[in-house]
């Protein structure tokens, strides 16, 4: 019984991992394709992913540690995410977006574990 | 021959991004994740930003990216340290494979 349902969660990540790429080798986003080279929408597909997973982490963590690591792995995946923004619109205000997430993330993630550690803030 | 340039090392950083996000689904423990998780994305997100600055020359976009390259070189591996420090305090186990522990010897030899 133990093995049959390993293979059925085998099989169901297989057919999602499969389907995942065939999404992203396919599809662009629509409403954006006007500045948008095939290469960077992959890009964005790839990285939405990513999203995924962490956002999967979050939902899932057995512990409020794993919850931490998650929101500080989605900010610095951010940043990634827009700098190909940046590139793909040659707009330069976002890397602006970049750089101020990356702060809000790091001063974030110290208040996390300063929580953690189950001290106040001010010792 | 600069976009070339910076297109691979885009595709660089996202394979790096993609395994560290996979490491963040299938490992077993905190600190195992921890560690796939900081490095493989950080950097990731390094080159992609060095990419960027490939890309688009000493512009302002170019220019703004290697600050946030500085930015994340120097804060990225804090926050992963501070958090380990508060999630192996706050009382979480180690995974039941795990070889040693030093930081709790630490403890213990210091108590």
């Amino acid at each position: 019984m133990q093995n049959r349902s390993k293979y059925l969660r085998w099989c169901l990540g297989l057919l999602g991992v499969s389907s995942a790429l065939f999404f992203i080798s396919t599809f662009t986003i629509p409403s954006l394709s006007e500045w948008q080279s095939p290469f960077l929408s992959r890009c964005f597909f790839i990285l939405m992913l990513c999203f995924a997973f962490c956002l999967w982490r979050i939902f899932r963590g057995p512990t409020p540690a794993d919850r931490a690591v998650a929101v500080d792995t989605l900010g610095i995946l951010i940043v990634g995410f827009c700098a190909v923004l940046s590139i793909s619109t040659g707009r330069s205000w976002y890397i602006d977006i970049a750089i101020a997430w990356a702060l809000q993330s790091f001063i974030g993630a110290l208040a996390l574990a300063k929580y953690l550690e189950g001290r106040g803030f001010d010792e | 021959m600069n976009e070339i340039i910076g297109y691979a090392f885009i595709i660089i950083g996202l394979v790096f991004d993609m395994f560290g996000c996979l490491g963040l689904i299938r490992l077993p423990d905190v600190y195992n994740r921890l560690q796939a998780t900081t490095k493989c994305v950080t950097l990731g997100t390094c080159s992609i930003l060095f990419g960027t600055l490939a890309i688009k020359g000493f512009d302002a976009i170019g220019i703004k990216a290697s600050m946030c390259i500085v930015f994340l070189i120097l804060t990225a591996p804090v926050a992963a340290h501070a958090l380990s420090r508060g999630a192996h305090i706050s009382g979480v186990k180690l995974w039941d494979k795990s070889v040693c522990d030093k930081y709790e010897e630490d403890k213990k030899v210091n108590r």
